[in-house]
Order: C-alpha cells, then structure tokens, then sequence
C-alpha cells in the first residue's frame, strides 16, 4: 500500500504538487495521466526518493520513506530515458543492479523474450536506444519487486516489444503486483489501468476507472474525456480571470 | 559505495580517454626523459605539466563525467542505496581511474629508465604524491560545482573559472600582494599562501625536493625548514587533505538535498 | 716521473752550485735520521734526500737554500699542533714530501710549508694532507707552486685556512695542483704578474680561487667544482680569466665567478656549468666577457646597475633559468651577437645572425630583483604568462639591453 499525504512540492517559483492526497491500496494497474507540468513525474520521483518533497509524507506499507533507502527493495522502476556507463556490457550492468540489491533476480527469462541474448557481451555505448530500453525492462522486471513503476515505458520500443511488455504487465498483475503507469498513450491505458489518476495543476483532479471517466465527460474514447477535462478547465480559469481584470 | 565505485571504474577503466590521458604521460615522460637524459631536469619539466595538467583534466572530465552520469544516477537513486554512496562511488571510480593512467603513464618510462634504484627516487615518488592529491582535489571540486549546477554551460564555465582562479590568477594575487607589501616581513604570509592553494603547494614541495631549490635563495631556505618541521609537514598535509575533503563533504550534503 | 724530477734536481743543484754540492741521506739507518738534524748539516746549496718514513717532525727551519727531496713519500707529521716546513732562503726546493696534521690555530697562519720573504722557491709534487694552511707565500716572489695535492677538512670559515695562500707576491706561478676542502683553495692579496693554471679547486668552502687587490694576473685552464663560489675576483684590474670550466657550484648563495670592484678584466672561452649564479657582478668595469658558454645555470649573468662599459659577446646562453639580469632600468652595457637558445626570431637572409633583436631580461627575473621573495612563484604558470606578455611589449625590462645581433647558432 501507498501513501501519499498533502504532499508538497515547488521547484524555485513553480508550485508542482499542491497537496496531493493519494491512497494506493492493493494490485492492480494505476495510471497516472495529466497534461505536461502536472506534476506526473515529481510524484513518480518522490516515491522513488530522487525528489525530496517540501510537505506531506509518503508510506510504503505503513513505513515513512523520509530518510531511508532500504523500501526501494521493494520497488522496480522502469524510467523513460536510459542511459548507462557506456563502456560496461549488458551482462555486467544486470549483474551490477543484481550486487546493488543483494539479490539474485531472474533475469534469464526476460532476456530470451526481448531477444537481448545476442547483445549480452556489447557494450551499452553500441546498442539502440530500443534495446537500451529492453535492457532497462529487464532491470526493472528481474527482482519480483511488489511495486513496479513504469514512467513512459514504451517510448523508443518497437511494436514487438511494445506488446512483450504489455504481455509482462498483465501477468505482473496477475501475480498481485502494484503497478503505477505514466504515459501519453492512451490506448496503452484504455487496454491496461484498472484506476486512472488524473492530475491537473499539481492536484488530484479525478480518480476513478476508465468507466468512471467516460461517465463523467460523457465522452466513449479516453483521449476525448481528457480533451474534455483540459478545455473546459481553460475555459474556466479565462472566465475567472476575466471577473478579476 | 565500493559496488558503485567497482563499476565506475571498470567502465572509465575501458573508456578511450583513459587509454588518452595514459599515452599522454607515457609518451610526454618518456620523450622528456629521452631527450634531457637527467632524471632530474626530467622531474622538474613534468612538474610543470602535472601542476597545470592534472587539475586541468580533474576538473574536465569530473564536470563531463558527472553530466554524462547523470541518467544513470537516476537509475541508481531508484535502488537501495544511500545517495552518498552513489556519489562517492562515482567520485573515487573517476578519481581512482584517472590516478591509475596517470601512475601507470608516469611510471612506466620513469621504471624502464631505471627509477626505481637511482636516488632520485624519492623525487619522483612526490611529483606522483602531488599529482595524485591534485586529481583528488580537483575532482572533488568538479564534482562539487556539477551537483549544484544543473546547467551543463554554468557548471563548465564555473569549473574552468575555478582552475583558471587556483592555476594562474591566484599567483598573480600572490605577486600583487608581494609588492604592495614588500616592505614587511612576508616569509609567514608566503608560507600561508602557498600552503592555501593546492597548486602552489604542490609546485613547491617538488621544487624543494629538486637541485632547482638552491634558486629560491633565503625566502627557499625558509620555506626548506618549515616543511622539514614536522608541525610545517603537519600543516600542509592537512591543509592538502582538507582540500579534498570539504569538497567532497561538500558535494555529498548538496547530492542529499538535491531533486533530481 | 720520480726519477726524471730527481734528475731535473739533481742537475739543477749541479748547476747552480757547482763542485760543492753534497747529498744528505735521512732515514733509520741513515747518517741522519731527522730532517732537522740533516738541514743544519747541510751547507748551501746541498740537497737532502729523505727516504721513505714518517718523520714526527714540526717546524722545520730552512733559512739556507737547500733541495728537499722526499723518495716515496716521506710522511713529515706536524701531530696538529705545529707548522712544518718554514722557508726563509732564496731557491729552496721541496719535493715528494707527505706533509701532514698542521692543526688550527685561531692566532697564527701556521701553514704546511711557509715562505717568508723568498725568492725562486719551488714547492712541486708534494701531499698535503689536513694542513690548515697548506702552502703560504708571503712577500715572496719568483717561486713556483707545481703538481701538489692539498686536502683539507675545512667545516666552516672561521677554522679554516686556505690551500695556497699568496700575500704580497710577484711572479708567482701556481699549476697543476689539486686543492680541496679549504677555505679558499686558492688566495691571492696583492699578489701582481702571476700565473693560475690547470689548477682543480674543489668542494672549498668560501672559494675555489680568491683575488684580493691584485693585478695582471691570469688564471687559465683551471676547474672550479662545489665551491661556495667558485672565483671571486674583487678590487683587483688586468685580470685574465680564459677557458676555465665553473661547474656545480650550487647552493643558495653560491656563484660561479664574483666579480666586485672589478676594472679591465677579461673572461674567455670559459664553461658555466650548474651554477646557482655563473658571472655576479657589482662594480665590475670595463670587462670584455666573450666566447664563454653558459650552460644550466640559474642566473646566467647578473650584472647590477653599477657595472658599466662591459661587452658581452659571442657567447651561449643554453638553458638557464635566468639568462640575464639586472636591477635597474638603465643598461650601460653591450649585449651583441650572442647565441641565446631561448631567443624565438628568425633570420629571412639567411647571414647567421636573428633579423629580431632578442631581449634578454625576463620580467620575473626584473620581479624578483626588485622583490627577492617573489622567486617563489618560480614557475608558475602566471609567471610565463606575464614574461610572455612583456616579451610582446616590454614595459618594465630596460629596453636598451637589447642583443641587436642574436645568433642564430651557437659558437663554437
């Protein structure tokens, strides 16, 4: 379970996450969607530890994040760039990540289905952005981590892989994995979320499943409910600042 | 910390600049030791080159090291770690591995011409000494002006600022000051100066140690017995390590409260 | 060699008194069996061979002309606490002596061989070992100081005497001879017409060779090694100073050649080698310093704004860390066509000789003239910014020391 309690964040004057209140309770595939500058990312990374936040506080499992390092054993994070030493192969990052952990993980299987087997000796400096990413998924996926975040997991993939690791997350879910999702790609989260968090303006702006959704703006396809969401609330803000002017 | 330091250093072990900054000191040692054939005056032309050098390429390369990593680093804040032994880690792969080449790019012409029984040794184990804490030095400080600079331009600028200050404008301070009060004793506040900058402490203890001290006349005879004291031997060594040490410090207290 | 000079003695005696000369043995068996007793034996004119022993003896009075000879090194040991040989006769010769253990005296010059007001004297292939003063002329003239070996164990300036000490002399010839660890290795007051040749003067504590108001003088071919200074030539004029080697004479207050009150002078064809300083000069005047090298020196020459109408020519300035310096503004000396390996110009007609005149005073060597304790920032990298920077555009180096002329080559 996750915890996120009136969290705050500003980075210089740009106030990204205005209190956010969020309970992660269970498994299953939560998307986190919202336009640009809405504060995805940063909730992303304050789970993750790399932001530190100005408020609130965070708990996995019951536990405070602040200060401690050891809960992200219990996390795998897929983010949207990689980038390694370039100069070490592919076998010895897994087995770096693997010595970081103190655990063994199992990264044999995935290897064979992203088809990485022939690249375990090249260096990472001659590989694909493509196969960088498949590499990352596999770091990600090897541990049987209880939580999986993934940050825009299919840029740069091909649609092979794309389907291999939507494969992944459904049986990830079936497993009982917490698997919170960010993407621009819509269909990846009419196909997968079970919950969709929609930030605007560095807060909670809806929670609920797709079906919710669609009730809400009335609209049948994701893409068009946010539109929705996102015109109306420009709209909106003109007319207030309108009355003030 | 010894896991990512491992890593690091296995890859920048194999990165092509290493294998660069190696031949360059082979090839620089080997040609100066050639064509003056007097270990001395050898020692004394590589003085030259390692004092501006080894901070320059400190500096550079912690700079560009630090921004290439900075994904990676990413990617290692997300596992359980501490984030002082990332940085660290990082910190001492670079260091360690630009220490190596530079040994190992030194050492192998200085050990073929015979170093290791003439008596000049102890020379040149300080020229090594002295490059070896500038590298430590200076990639602290690199490191340091990286982790608080997001942008790449201004932490580049700041760092080649920084070595600009400590290599060369900082002497010329030193001189400036010299005449204005040259008419006051200066012994203890040449001392203080010299003792302050990294470079020109590193410049002086190889000088002492080298014939070419006998040009430095009374203000070298009083340099001589400072350092031969062991509270003057003492103090530069401290001064020496604190210079690498609060960059460091510095460095890993800025990483923790950092966003990334 | 022994028996040519016994011969060359021999006849010598022969000559010069003829008919009476007699020979007088001393050794354990002999007639004699001290050197003091043979001597007032002797008439005029004899020699006095003394074969090979130790002789406990200290001073040992020749007030008559008489021909010493020693076979095989005769050990003559003063015990330290007295001189050994004191000559006051015209045309004594001594040689092939060890002459050893004078020991210091704080009141009196005593000297392994003393000569007081004597002429013709030849003092030639003797060892002289731990002599306080080893041989001492004063008001002599005429006498020749050859082929000995002098060694002594001097520490510090106060307790020790000189090698070969000269005190109102005239026609002096000293060659050949090996001097070590004096004060000076060689001493000359008021010493006028005499010749230093092919002298090696090594590790003396003040000075391998010492000029003292002395005049026409020539020193030539001669080494000077670890000295505090190697020559010093103060308050004398006409001195000859010709392709002499200066080399490691290296400390922190150690010169090559110290040149004070100096007129007239000449130096040729002479090597500086790994000097803390090659050519000092104060006062020095009318100096033709030529065809000299100059190799590894810190200051190659540093002349001060007292010395006037030098010329300096033809010579080569190889890697010094200061070629020249001064400190003043003003240059009253000629800097002509010399080879300077740090000179950068070039030569478009190809006539041997830089189209760019050469400056050669560097600003930090004008710097720490001015301010001695600036030379800490030797080799600093600002510090070769800013003689860069005033070689473009000289502002503080006085611009007429100039070479007009720089070779392009070394001489030879």
């Amino acid at each position: 379970m996750i915890t996120i309690n009136k969290l705050e964040k500003s980075f210089n004057k740009n106030h990204v996450l205005k209190g956010v209140d969020l309970e992660v309770r269970g498994s299953g595939i939560f998307a986190i969607l919202g336009p640009n500058g809405s504060g995805k990312t940063t909730i992303i990374k304050t789970i993750l530890g790399m932001v530190i936040p100005d408020g609130g506080s965070i708990e996995l499992d019951g536990k405070n994040i602040k200060g401690n390092w050891s809960y992200r054993n219990s996390i795998g994070y897929l983010p949207q760039i990689a980038h390694f030493p370039e100069n070490l192969t592919v076998k010895e990052v897994i087995k770096m990540v693997k010595d970081i952990r103190g655990k063994r993980g199992d990264e044999q299987p995935l290897v064979e289905r992203f088809g990485l087997q022939p690249f375990m000796s090249s260096r990472l400096r001659n590989l694909s952005g493509g196969t960088r990413q498949k590499v990352n998924i596999v770091l990600c996926f090897m541990f049987d981590s209880k939580y999986i975040i993934l940050d825009e997991p299919t840029a740069g993939l091909d649609p092979v892989a794309m389907i291999t690791l939507k494969e992944l997350i459904h049986e990830e879910k079936k497993n009982g994995k917490t698997i919170l999702l960010t993407t621009h790609i819509m269909e990846l989260v009419e196909e997968l979320a079970d919950e969709i968090v929609f930030l605007l303006e560095g807060k909670i702006f809806f929670r609920g499943t797709l079906q919710d959704m669609q009730e809400m703006t009335g609209e049948a396809k994701l893409e068009r409910s946010i539109a929705r969401i996102l015109l109306r609330n420009n709209h909106e803000s003109k007319e207030v600042i309108t009355v003030k002017a | 910390m010894i896991k990512i330091f491992k890593y690091s250093f296995f890859d920048l072990m194999r990165s092509r600049w290493s294998l660069i900054y190696f031949l360059f000191f082979a090839i620089t040692a080997a040609a100066l030791l050639y064509l003056s054939n007097d270990v001395s005056r050898a020692i004394i032309s590589l003085m030259n080159i390692i004092i501006i050098l080894c901070p320059l390429i400190g500096t550079m390369f912690g700079v560009m090291y630090y921004y290439n990593s900075r994904e990676f680093v990413e990617l290692l804040l997300a596992q359980p770690i501490k984030r002082r032994s990332i940085f660290l880690g990082q910190y001492l792969g670079l260091t360690v591995s630009l220490l190596l080449s530079f040994v190992a790019g030194m050492g192998l012409p200085f050990i073929f011409y015979g170093i290791l029984a003439s008596p000049e040794l102890s020379n040149f184990l300080v020229l090594l000494l002295t490059g070896g804490l500038l590298t430590f030095t200076f990639v602290a400080l690199a490191f340091l002006i990286a982790v608080k600079n997001e942008n790449k331009i201004k932490g580049f600028g700041f760092a080649i600022v920084v070595w600009l200050f400590m290599a060369v404008l900082y002497d010329g301070l030193f001189l400036l000051s010299l005449f204005i009060f040259e008419d006051y004793p200066l012994d203890k506040f040449s001392l203080a100066m010299t003792v302050l900058n990294p470079i020109d402490l590193s410049r002086i203890l190889i000088m002492l140690q080298l014939d070419i001290s006998a040009l430095l006349g009374y203000t070298g005879a009083v340099f001589n017995k400072f350092f031969g004291t062991s509270l003057g031997f003492i103090i530069s060594l401290a001064c020496a390590l604190l210079w690498i040490v609060v960059p460091t410090i510095s460095m890993v207290r800025v990483a923790r409260r950092k966003d990334f | 060699m022994k028996r040519i000079i016994f011969l060359i003695v021999i006849s010598l005696v022969l000559f010069t008194s003829p008919g009476r000369a007699a020979i007088l043995s001393v050794c354990n068996l002999c007639g004699h069996t001290s050197i003091t007793a043979a001597i007032e034996k002797a008439a005029p004119g004899d020699t006095v061979l003394v074969k090979k022993g130790i002789y406990k003896e200290g001073n040992i009075i020749l007030n008559k002309p008489l021909v010493l000879i020693g076979e095989g090194f005769p050990v003559v040991d003063g015990e330290n606490d007295s001189e050994i040989f004191t000559i006051s006769a015209d045309n004594v010769v001594i040689a092939g002596f060890r002459i050893q253990n004078v020991g210091t005296s704080y009141t009196v010059d005593r000297a392994g061989i003393n000569v007081i007001r004597s002429k013709g004297v030849v003092i030639r292939n003797n060892r002289l070992i731990n002599t306080f003063f080893g041989v001492y002329l004063q008001k002599s003239s005429d006498c020749i100081v050859e082929g000995n070996i002098m060694e002594g164990q001097a520490v510090e300036e106060m307790s020790s005497g000189n090698a070969i000490h000269l005190w109102y002399c005239k026609n002096i010839e000293v060659k050949n001879n090996t001097v070590k660890k004096h004060r000076d290795g060689i001493y000359l007051e008021f010493v006028d017409n005499s010749l230093v040749e092919n002298n090696i003067s090594e590790g003396n504590i003040r000075y391998g060779l010492h000029f003292m108001f002395s005049n026409h003088d020539d020193y030539i071919g001669n080494t000077f090694r670890n000295n505090g200074a190697g020559v010093a030539v103060m308050f004398s004029r006409f001195i000859t100073m010709d392709d002499n080697l200066f080399d490691h004479n290296w400390g922190t207050t150690a010169y090559g050649l110290l040149l004070k009150e100096i007129y007239d002078g000449e130096i040729s064809n002479n090597r500086f080698e790994k000097n803390t300083t090659a050519i000092y000069g104060e006062s020095a005047t009318r100096m033709k310093i030529h065809n000299n090298t100059f190799n590894q020196n810190g200051w190659a020459l540093r002349l001060l704004g007292s010395c006037m109408d030098n010329t300096i020519t033809a010579n080569n300035f190889l890697n010094n860390t200061f070629d020249v310096t001064t400190n003043s503004i003003r240059n009253y000396n000629d800097y002509t066509g010399n080879y300077w390996n740090e000179y950068t110009g070039y030569d478009l007609d190809k006539d041997g000789i830089g189209d760019v005149p050469h400056h050669p005073v560097k600003l930090f060597s004008y710097v720490v003239t001015r301010t001695e304790s600036s030379i800490i920032l030797l080799r600093s990298l600002f510090i070769d910014i800013l003689n860069f920077a005033e070689k473009v555009t000289p502002v503080f180096t006085p611009a007429t020391l100039v070479d007009e002329k720089p070779l392009m080559k070394p001489v030879l």
